[in-house]
């Protein structure tokens, strides 16, 4: 079973008020949180 | 109920309608000559994409959905299209982000950055020192990324990435990176040194030891909480626990790379002619290129490990 | 210096199904066969709705003047599958892909 991706990535650049978010727990059947960004090429 | 569905890495497998994203090298002239530049940049090819042909590749992106470009070269800002090229495209629903050594990237530029969340921007930095950065990148290449980065951060914009090629010069300093990005409320990035371009005719000296890949792996365990890694680590793997990520090759399946002539290739890495999918420019432009080559429907059969696995 | 902050908890106390809710003006919605993709320009984040249905619901939000309402009115009754839905929205709600409208 293919690992699921865990998302090392932070958030919003511009906006002070927010901060890094968290993975969503794979709990939720319907919704995945993805990440791509260690893909080659991906700034 | 629903019946049962598949965690999404099974359907970037099969590959997408489109791509999510696609690295775009706008054009093959550059300020600099690193030695390492993968596309072996520094003169224009008088047969790039002109501005009109850029536009049209970019409305095909929206018609697509594809969410966002990673433009890069080359140096892209020296393109003197370029802003109107990054304004069209978030015009037209398509986002940016791009790779600079920051030479363009002036008190002016850095506020029209900041003021929008549709163009993201990334630094190239291979040294935390002049010394260690100059050497691979040319004289005075460091004070430019630091300029710029000064400049970013003055017009408020945090969350920038700094993108760190690791080299046998350089893994000695990834506590002193971690602290230039800390400094400026910036992401750090390491990727991985390839032999491709110019960087296969200074492997030899750069390429990080087998020591340092394992310095490097024990490195990101510890502090690479924030830390993004590019260009697949999945090679560190070996060491351990595989790093966080989606450890999939998505090329030719959720993203590939247009080059400043229009050609499309799989994967940035891999520019060679069995990996070269079509041209921009042919009938049916970029969408036909992406849904009909034969290339990309060889990479989205089933059990294909994608071009990473028959590069 | 960037601030390390701990991950928000993951409760439903940020959703209120008796609210009316849209998708946030920055998210990009494209469908695709199995559900469709989701793109914040906002907080830079990628999900991936695994339900069509689902798809149609967020979409559907901002003609509702409740998230219970457009559950109801997108034919999803039965209360296990609502739970479900609920919660798939609570979840979008914690990565404000919705938020809630005036």
């Amino acid at each position: 079973m293919p690992e699921i991706a865990t998302d090392e990535q932070v958030a919003t650049v511009t906006s002070p008020e927010t901060t890094p978010e968290a993975p969503l727990e794979i709990t939720d059947l319907l919704v995945e949180d993805v990440s791509i960004d260690g893909m080659c090429g991906v700034y | 109920m629903t019946t049962a569905v598949l965690p999404l890495v099974e359907h970037f497998a099969q590959g997408l309608d489109a791509p999510i994203c696609l690295t775009w090298e706008l054009t093959y002239a550059c300020n600099l000559a690193c030695a390492h530049c993968l596309s072996s940049s520094g003169r224009r090819d008088p047969r790039e994409l002109s501005t009109a042909e850029a536009k049209g590749v970019i409305d095909e992106l929206e018609r697509m959905q594809v969410f966002y470009v990673n433009i890069g070269g080359g140096e892209p800002t020296v393109r003197p299209d370029f802003w109107e090229l990054v304004d069209y495209a978030t015009a037209h629903k398509v986002g940016v982000k791009f790779s600079t050594n920051g030479i363009k990237i002036d008190k002016v530029a850095a506020a029209r950055l900041a003021a929008s969340d549709y163009v993201d921007v990334q630094i190239s930095l291979d040294g935390a020192t002049a010394e260690v950065n100059d050497y691979v990148r040319g004289k005075g290449s460091f004070d430019t990324a630091v300029r710029a980065m000064e400049n970013l951060a003055e017009a408020g914009f945090t969350g920038f990435k700094i993108s760190v090629v690791c080299t046998r010069q350089n893994i000695g300093q990834l506590d002193a990176f971690k602290a230039i990005a800390d400094r400026y409320q910036a992401q750090l990035r390491l990727t991985r040194l390839r032999p491709s371009g110019r960087g296969a005719d200074v492997w030899d000296e750069l390429h990080p030891t087998a020591v340092q890949q394992r310095e490097l792996y024990d490195w990101l365990v510890l502090n690479g909480e924030n830390v993004l890694t590019g260009d697949s680590f999945f090679h560190l793997a070996a060491f351990g626990e595989s790093l966080p990520g989606l450890n999939l090759c998505g090329a030719g399946r959720v993203v590939c790379l247009i080059d400043p002539v229009g050609d499309v290739y799989a994967c940035p890495f891999a520019i060679h002619e069995s990996f070269l999918a079509g041209n921009v420019r042919s009938p049916g432009g970029f969408a036909t290129v992406w849904r009909e080559s034969e290339l990309f429907a060889e990479l989205r059969q089933p059990q294909s490990g994608g071009a990473c696995a028959c590069c | 210096m960037t601030v390390a902050t701990p991950p928000p908890v993951r409760t439903d106390a940020g959703f209120d199904a008796a609210l009316p809710y849209t998708l946030h003006p920055a998210v990009e919605v494209r469908p695709e066969p199995f559900g469709a993709l989701l793109y914040s320009f906002k907080t830079r984040r990628l999900s991936f709705l695994k339900d069509p249905l689902l798809v149609t619901l967020v979409r559907s939000l901002d003609q509702h003047p409740s998230a219970a309402e457009a559950c109801r009115a997108a034919g999803i009754i039965e209360p296990e599958r609502l739970t479900m839905f609920v919660r798939a929205l609570a979840t979008l709600a914690s990565t404000e892909t919705i938020v809630q409208r005036q």
